[in-house]
C-alpha cells in the first residue's frame, strides 16, 4: 500500500475541501438573505404589537443596518476564527445550539441506520435465496410498500397502532421529563421513545437496502464464479454467504455511504411528527425564523461533515480497492 | 361588592378595600385544594426567549406569565383585579395612581421585589421595548415610591385606559438587581428568567421540553399547588392532539389543538373544553384590504366583498364554532362595545352584486368584474381553508381571487411593507379600543410595520373621534366617541371583519381552576391544582 500517495492525495483534498466549504457558506448566505422577511420583521409579527422603533433596534442588535457585503464579510471573518455566531432570537451561541441537538439526531439516524441496514440485508438475502416463492413475493411486496409510501404516514400508522390502540409505547418526546432516571434505567427509557421514529425512518432505508441486495445477489449467482464453487461442492450456505452475498454487498455500501452523509442533517419529517428534539427541525424552525445564523451553522456544520464523509469513502476505496483511482 | 361597575372603579372611589373581594371565589365549592402533581401541557410554537417584554408572541406569554407576574390581572369581564399591587387608587383629577404593593414578594433569587423593581420595569425595561407600552408609559410624568411598598404615577394628561396596560403580559415586574445598566435584550439572565411568579425556571431542552417547578417562596400561602409544569414542545398538530387523546399531557391551550378536533375532544369524558380566557386579548379576524390597490378603496367594493361572506358558516364549518361572527370593528368583549350600532352588511350575493354594479364593475364575458391576489395567513391548516372559502365566495361575485402562499416571515414582510392587495389578519384589542383597534384605523398610524395601519385607510372624521376617545378622562365622553365610531366603521368596513376570536383550552376535568381570568391560560396557574 502506497501511504505516500494517499498522503498527497489527502493533503491536495483537504485544500479543495476548505474551498468548497467556503464557497458553500457564501452561497448559502447569499441564498438565504434572499428569501423576503427579516428575522426583526418575523418578530414584529408575531408580537402583537410593533413600531418602526422595535424594528430598528432589532436590526442593529442583529447587524441587519448595515450593508449585505459587510455582513458577508464579517460573516465569513468569525467562521474563519472557528465562530458560527449567536442566534438572533435565541441569543445563545450557534454552535453551542447545535452540539446540544446533535446528539439527539444522532442517536435516531444511526438507530435507523443499523436497523435498516440489518433487516435490509437479511430480508434480501433472504428474498434473493427464495427467489419466486412465497417468502421472495412476501419480502418484494412489504419492501416495495415501505419504499413507496410516505415516511409521516408510516409514523402516524406506528403512532396509533402502538400508542393509541395498544398503549405499549410513547408517541413523542425522547425521554420521560421530570423522571430524573440514571444509567440503565435513562437508557431503557429512552429506547422505548426511541423505537417508534427510528421505525418510521428505518423502513424506508431497510426498503432500499433489501431490494438492492436482492438485485445484486441475483445477479451475482448467475456468474461464472458462482458455478464453478458450485462445480467444486462447495455446500449451497457457504456460496450464498462468501461468494454471492459478500459481492452483492458493494452496491448496498456505496449506497450506505450516501446515506452516512444524510444522517447528520436528521430527518425534519421524523423529528416533527415524533417531537424528536434533532437538528433537523433546529434548522426548520430557524428557516421560519430567519434566524439567519442558526441557519447557516447548521448548513456549514453538516456540509463539512458531508465533504469529510465523501474523502473517508473515498480514501477508503483507494485503500481497500487498488482498481479505484483517486482523482 | 359584585355589582361594582368599571365606571366607580377605573374614576377614583376608594377601592383600597374593595379590590380583594373581586377576586373569584375558589372554584366548585365541594373541592379543596390539594398540593402536588405535575402538569404536563404543551407550547406551541416553541418561544425564542421566556422573558416578557424581551419577547411578546403567544407562547412567550404562557410560560412566562407563570414566572414573571403584573401588577393586576382581570376579571372576565375586565375589572382590575390584585397581583402584585394588592390595592390601587386614582386621584380625583385622574392623573395620579397609587399602587400599593404585596408585602413579602421575593424574586426566585431570593431578592424582595420592591417599589424600586416596579418603577424600573415601568420606566426603564417595558419603555425601552415594548411598542405596546411606550406610547403610554411616555405620559408618566413622574414615578416615585413613597416607601418601598407604594408606587406613585403621575400622568401628563388623564388617559382613561391606564389600569389596563399592568398585566403580565403588558408589564411583566422584571428584576432590577438584574436589569440595571445592561442590554435588556442581550442580559445572559433571559436564558433563565428570574421573576417572582409561583413558578420558577428549572431546565429547557431546546426542541424538547421546559420545565417549571413550584417556587417554594412564593407570596401566596399555600400557592402553587402543583409541584411542576412541563411545556411539551410538539411541533405537529395531529401528534399534539394525540398527546392529549392519549393523557400524555393533560391539557392543551392557545392553537395547539385544530378547531377540526375539538368536536372528538368535547366528546372525551374526561376531558373539558373552556373558551372563556380570552377577553382581554379579545382578537378580531379580518380579511386585511389594502385601500391603495383599486377598487379596494371604493366603500361599494368593500361593502359588496363583506356582504358576499357569509359569517355564520366560517364560525361553524371552518371554525367549528370556536368563536363568535363578528359585529363590527370592536369586539363584544372589548370595553365600549355598543350592540345598538355594531351591525354588519348581512350575507346577500344580490345586494353584493348590485353594489358592484353601482361601482361600474361589470362582469366581462367569463362573468369576472376584477381580479385580486389573496397572501393567505401561513399560521396552519384552518387560515388555509378561509383563504379558500374566500376565493370561492367571491367568485360568487364574479370576483376572480389569486391566492398566494408564503411562510410567516415574508407574510409579516409583506404585510409591514403593504406587498398585497388582500390578506387575512388578526389582531388583539387589549380590552380598550384605543389600545388595540385604534391603531389599525387612524391614519397617523399608517406605517409600515405590522400591526399598524397597513392598510392605509384614512378618514378625518374617524382620526379626531379616536383623538377625542384617547384623550378624554371621561368614559361618559369616549362611550360617545366609541358608537360614533362604530357606526361610521360599520359602514366604511375599512378591513372585512370576520370574527372574534376564542381558542380552545382543553384539560382533564380533575384539573381545576385552569381558567379564571381574563388573561386565559397566560396567568399564573398558583391556583391550579389535581382533584
Amino acid at each position: 500500500m502506497n501511504f505516500a500517495r494517499i498522503a498527497r492525495l489527502s493533503a491536495q483534498r483537504i485544500v479543495k475541501m476548505v474551498a468548497v466549504v467556503l464557497a458553500i457558506a457564501v452561497t448559502n448566505f447569499l441564498l438565504i438573505h434572499a428569501a423576503p422577511g427579516d428575522p426583526a420583521s418575523v418578530i414584529a409579527g408575531q408580537s402583537g404589537a410593533a413600531d418602526p422603533q422595535l424594528l430598528a433596534q432589532l436590526r442593529a442588535q442583529f447587524g441587519l443596518d448595515k450593508p449585505l457585503t459587510t455582513q458577508l464579510a464579517i460573516y465569513i471573518g468569525h467562521v474563519l476564527q472557528g465562530d458560527l455566531g449567536t442566534s438572533f432570537r435565541q441569543g445563545r451561541p450557534v454552535l453551542g445550539l447545535i452540539l446540544e441537538r446533535l446528539p439527539a439526531t444522532l442517536l435516531l439516524t444511526g438507530t435507523a441506520f443499523v436497523f435498516a441496514i440489518a433487516a435490509g440485508i437479511t430480508l434480501g438475502a433472504l428474498a434473493a435465496q427464495r427467489v419466486g416463492r412465497v417468502a421472495d413475493s412476501l419480502i418484494t411486496v412489504l419492501a416495495l410498500g415501505f419504499y413507496a409510501t410516505p415516511l409521516f404516514w408510516v409514523g402516524l400508522m406506528l403512532v396509533l397502532v402502538f400508542s393509541v390502540w395498544l398503549n405499549w409505547l410513547p408517541s413523542f418526546g425522547m425521554e420521560t421529563v421530570g423522571a430524573d432516571l440514571h444509567g440503565w434505567a435513562a437508557v431503557a427509557d429512552t429506547a422505548q421513545y426511541l423505537i417508534l421514529p427510528a421505525l418510521t425512518l428505518g423502513l424506508f432505508y431497510m426498503a432500499v437496502y433489501a431490494r438492492l441486495t436482492r438485485a445484486a445477489m441475483l445477479e451475482v449467482a448467475s456468474q461464472d464464479f458462482v458455478r464453478t464453487a458450485r462445480a467444486k461442492g462447495v455446500p449451497e450456505g457457504r456460496i450464498l454467504r462468501r461468494h454471492i452475498l459478500r459481492n452483492a454487498l458493494l452496491p448496498v455500501i456505496t449506497f450506505a455511504g450516501i446515506q452516512a452523509g444524510q444522517l447528520i442533517g436528521g430527518s425534519i419529517l421524523v423529528e416533527t411528527v415524533f417531537a424528536w428534539p434533532g437538528i433537523g427541525r433546529l434548522a426548520f424552525d430557524a428557516l421560519l425564523a430567519r434566524d439567519y445564523q442558526v441557519l447557516l451553522g447548521v448548513f456549514l456544520v453538516t456540509s463539512i461533515l458531508v465533504v469529510l464523509f465523501n474523502l473517508l469513502t473515498d480514501l477508503l476505496y483507494a485503500i481497500i480497492d487498488p482498481r479505484v483511482q483517486t482523482a | 361588592m359584585h355589582d361594582i361597575t368599571r365606571r366607580t372603579l377605573l374614576s377614583g372611589v376608594a377601592l383600597t378595600a374593595l379590590a380583594p373581594a373581586l377576586r373569584p371565589a375558589i372554584a366548585a365549592a365541594d373541592i379543596a385544594p390539594k398540593r402536588g402533581g405535575i402538569l404536563n401541557t404543551i407550547l406551541t410554537p416553541e418561544p425564542p426567549i421566556l422573558v416578557l417584554g424581551i419577547n411578546n408572541q403567544a407562547p412567550t406569554q404562557l410560560a412566562g406569565g407563570k414566572i414573571f407576574q403584573g401588577l393586576l390581572e382581570y376579571s372576565f369581564k375586565l375589572d382590575p383585579m390584585p397581583q402584585l399591587a394588592k390595592s390601587w387608587s386614582v386621584s380625583d383629577d385622574r392623573k395620579t395612581y397609587t399602587f400599593k404593593l404585596q408585602e413579602n414578594v421575593t424574586f426566585h433569587d431570593g431578592h424582595k421585589l420592591t417599589a424600586d423593581d416596579v418603577i424600573f420595569s415601568i420606566m426603564k425595561f417595558h419603555m425601552e421595548l415594548s411598542p405596546r407600552a411606550r406610547p403610554i408609559f411616555s405620559k408618566i410624568k413622574e414615578a416615585t415610591a413613597p416607601d418601598p411598598h407604594t408606587v406613585v404615577l403621575t400622568l401628563d394628561s388623564p388617559f382613561e385606559p391606564f389600569l389596563l396596560m399592568f398585566d403580565v403580559t403588558a408589564c411583566a415586574i422584571v428584576p432590577k438587581h438584574i436589569y440595571e445598566g445592561t442590554d435588556f435584550r442581550t442580559n445572559p439572565q433571559n436564558q433563565k428568567p428570574i421573576g417572582s411568579g409561583p413558578f420558577q425556571f428549572v431546565e429547557w431542552q431546546r426542541g424538547n421540553f421546559l420545565r417549571l417547578k413550584r417556587y417554594d417562596g412564593y407570596w401566596v400561602k399555600d400557592q402553587p399547588y402543583l409541584d411542576e409544569i412541563i411545556y411539551r414542545i410538539i411541533p405537529d398538530s395531529q401528534s399534539r392532539a394525540l398527546a392529549l387523546q392519549t393523557g400524555q399531557v393533560q391539557m392543551t391551550q392557545a392553537n395547539d389543538i385544530e378547531p377540526f378536533d375539538i368536536p372528538r375532544f368535547r366528546a372525551m369524558p374526561n376531558l373539558e373544553v373552556e373558551l372563556k380566557g380570552w377577553e382581554y386579548a379579545s382578537q378580531l379576524s379580518w380579511i386585511e384590504i389594502n385601500h391603495r390597490v383599486k377598487p379596494l378603496d371604493d366603500v361599494r367594493v368593500r361593502q359588496a366583498i363583506s356582504h358576499a361572506l357569509d359569517r355564520s358558516f366560517i364560525l361553524n364549518k371552518l371554525w367549528f364554532g370556536i368563536g363568535k361572527v363578528a359585529t363590527g370593528p370592536i369586539v363584544s368583549t372589548t370595553r365600549y362595545y355598543d350592540p345598538s350600532v355594531a351591525k354588519l352588511q348581512a350575507y346577500n350575493l344580490d345586494k353584493a352584486k348590485a353594489l358592484l354594479d353601482a361601482a361600474g364593475l361589470k362582469p366581462d364575458g367569463n362573468g369576472v368584474r376584477f381580479t385580486i391576489k389573496h397572501l393567505a395567513l401561513p399560521y396552519g391548516e384552518v387560515w388555509m381553508r378561509l383563504a379558500e372559502y374566500f376565493r370561492t365566495s367571491l367568485r360568487k361575485i364574479g370576483i376572480e381571487v389569486v391566492l398566494e402562499t408564503t411562510d410567516a416571515g415574508a407574510w409579516a414582510k409583506r404585510i409591514g411593507d403593504w406587498e398585497y392587495e388582500t390578506s387575512t389578519n388578526f389582531v388583539s384589542q387589549f380590552g380598550d379600543p384605543t389600545l388595540g383597534v385604534e391603531r389599525t384605523y387612524v391614519s397617523t398610524n399608517i406605517k409600515k410595520v405590522t400591526f399598524t395601519n397597513t392598510g392605509g385607510y384614512a378618514n378625518p372624521k374617524i382620526d379626531a373621534l379616536f383623538q377625542t376617545a384617547r384623550d378624554s378622562g371621561d368614559s361618559a365622553v369616549r362611550a360617545k366617541a366609541f358608537t360614533e365610531i362604530q357606526q361610521i366603521l360599520c359602514e366604511e368596513i375599512p378591513q372585512i371583519w370576520l370574527m372574534e376570536m376564542q381558542w380552545p383550552t382543553v384539560h382533564e376535568k380533575k384539573l381545576h381552576n385552569v381558567i379564571r381570568t381574563a388573561m386565559g391560560p397566560n396567568a399564573g396557574f398558583g391556583e391550579v391544582f389535581f382533584g
